[in-house]
């Protein structure tokens, strides 16, 4: 389980450009849910994973997992548990590296980078059938460099890569974002089937309101800081893509965009 | 004749300074100034070992260790204290200047009488028995067998978990926190082994030489850099040479370039002035550093 407890940020402190982002925000994310996460620019949801993952860190408040509190932690350190993917394609990815390569570290996570060979050829058989899995056709592609990938391939292999191991939550950052819509179709079935399969925590932010509507258990819409709109389980299926759009709408309108 | 061997002799002594330097620049994009510091901290360190009676081989690993530490001290300088990577190497460069002199006690000492890696009772009693043409050759060939092993070792490592995290924190460092790994960490090990080889090669260095001078130091760091790009960007198309490979030829070919530059009139005073105008033609040519995307 996954809390926000109290969380206050402000940037650029003392300055007239101060902008109080989180005013006492508070989240709960239970074992297993699948959260999406909507809201417009500059509303928070960003931020709210960054402060998750400890890419930025909170002013006061608590992050807990299991009732554990881990603000102190450094970011490589929760990155322990906790897959990311980006909405830069090349962000999950080492470019000048094969396919190959680049699962090989992604599948040594959590254990020491020692002196031992880099690529376990004993696991080649095993990461082409996780290729296989995407249905790209990467699986022949083993020892292509992933930096002359396409985005979308890219993404998959970050996504393939950042489930590999066991992890406590799964983080979507727009990870869809950057994709063709027919590419973005494919790395969300890709997502939710992952994200059923190993049956992970996620929290997910996109801009598209028809992937948050569709997939996951339980819906956000953030505005200016705070959740607005908090919907799960039944409340969350009988909602449809008009409704939200015209609450995003008025939140938009307020802000004069 | 004699020109080849020397520009071979020197090219190889330098080209364990630039497969050091192959590691932070090219690897962690990180342009290491503490080399015009380290290279000649390892002549020195050599020199005044050989002259208190210390094995000439075992002056080696010594200056490699004694060079992995100068080069955590610029990882600490660059990760912990936020200096810029610039910045940190022309500290611990200035630094060592002082550091040097102390070591040596003074601004050059020679080694003449001494036995070397390259000149003692094993090789020679080795070169006694092979014809006399080898004799020639004799500095040349030892030194290819102590590159070829370090550009060896350097393969290996860069295969391992732990060589493949550092090419991916020069990749992409966020990758590197992904994976639950301390990208700060990685950086100061690279900056260690670079370091380490840079000492390796003033250590090696020395014993060609046969003597230590203070001046000896400025401007490794272009010669290392030149070596580099030369060796990586027209060799680029002979995929058949490893990267190592390709940075050990840079040197030679580095070293050729000047040679030719001094044989066509130029006086060896003018050599830093080669040096930078060569540096500054490569660079030009290759516009190899690109401009990363700042994580």
């Amino acid at each position: 389980m996954l809390e926000l407890k109290h969380i206050y940020k402000n940037y650029n402190p003392g300055s007239v450009n101060e902008m109080c982002l989180f005013d006492d925000f508070n989240l709960t994310v239970p074992d297993g849910q699948f959260v999406a996460v909507v809201g417009s620019n500059g509303s928070g949801k960003t931020s709210m994973l960054n402060i998750i993952c400890g890419s930025i860190l909170a002013d006061r408040g608590e992050v807990l997992v299991n009732g554990q509190n881990i603000s102190n932690q450094k970011d490589y350190q929760r990155h322990k548990t906790i897959g990311r993917v980006y909405q830069d394609p090349s962000k999950g990815t080492c470019p000048s590296m094969n396919i190959l390569e680049n699962m090989s570290i992604a599948d040594n996570k959590g254990k020491t980078f020692g002196l031992q060979m880099g690529v376990n050829k004993h696991r080649k058989d095993y990461y082409r059938e996780l290729l296989q899995s995407l249905g790209l056709g990467l699986e022949d592609k083993l020892y292509t460099k992933v930096g002359s990938l396409s985005g979308g391939q890219r993404q998959a292999v970050a996504l393939l890569m950042s489930t590999m191991t066991p992890l406590e939550f799964l983080i979507l950052d727009e990870h869809t974002a950057a994709l063709d819509p027919k590419t973005a179709d494919i790395i969300m079935e890709l997502t939710d089937k992952i994200v059923r399969e190993k049956h992970v925590t996620t929290i997910m932010v996109t801009h598209n309101l028809r992937y948050a509507i569709e997939y996951g258990d339980r819906l956000l819409m953030m505005h200016e800081g705070s959740v607005i709109l908090d919907k799960a389980g039944e409340d969350k299926s009988k909602m449809n893509a008009d409704q939200i759009m015209h609450l995003f709408n008025e939140i938009s309108v307020e802000c004069g965009n | 004749m004699a020109l080849v061997v020397s520009v071979l002799e020197q090219g190889l002594c330098y080209a364990i300074m630039a497969l050091g330097m192959y590691i932070t620049y090219k690897i962690l994009d990180f342009p290491d100034m503490t080399v015009d510091g380290g290279f000649p901290f390892g002549i020195c360190l050599a020199v005044v070992m050989i002259r208190a009676g210390v094995s000439p081989i075992l002056t080696l690993p010594i200056c490699f260790a004694a060079g992995c530490l100068i080069g955590v001290c610029t990882g600490i300088i660059h990760v912990v204290f936020h200096v810029r990577d610039l910045l940190a190497g022309i500290i611990m460069m200035t630094a060592l200047y002082s550091v040097n002199l102390r070591i040596a006690g003074r601004a050059n000492l020679p080694m003449y009488d001494y036995y070397t890696i390259f000149d003692n009772n094993a090789v020679n009693g080795i070169f006694s028995k092979l014809p006399s043409v080898f004799s020639k050759f004799q500095t040349v060939i030892v030194l290819l067998i102590i590159t070829a092993i370090v550009k060896l070792v350097l393969d290996w490592y860069l295969k391992t978990k732990s060589g493949m995290m550092l090419q991916a924190v020069g990749d992409n460092d966020v990758l590197v926190t992904s994976m639950g790994v301390d990208r700060g960490k990685v950086r100061i090990i690279g900056l260690a082994i670079a370091n380490g080889l840079v000492a390796l090669s003033g250590a090696v260095f020395a014993q060609q030489q046969r003597y230590f001078d203070i001046s000896m130091g400025t401007g490794t760091a272009v010669i290392g850099l030149a070596s580099v790009i030369i060796g990586t960007a027209l060799l680029k198309k002979l995929s058949f040479f490893k990267i190592t490979t390709s940075v050990v030829i840079g040197a030679i070919v580095y070293k050729a370039c000047v040679a030719i530059a001094i044989k066509a009139g130029l006086q060896s005073t003018d050599l830093k002035l080669i040096t930078a105008v060569l540096f500054l033609a490569i660079l030009i040519i290759t516009r190899d550093r690109k401009k990363r995307v700042e994580a």
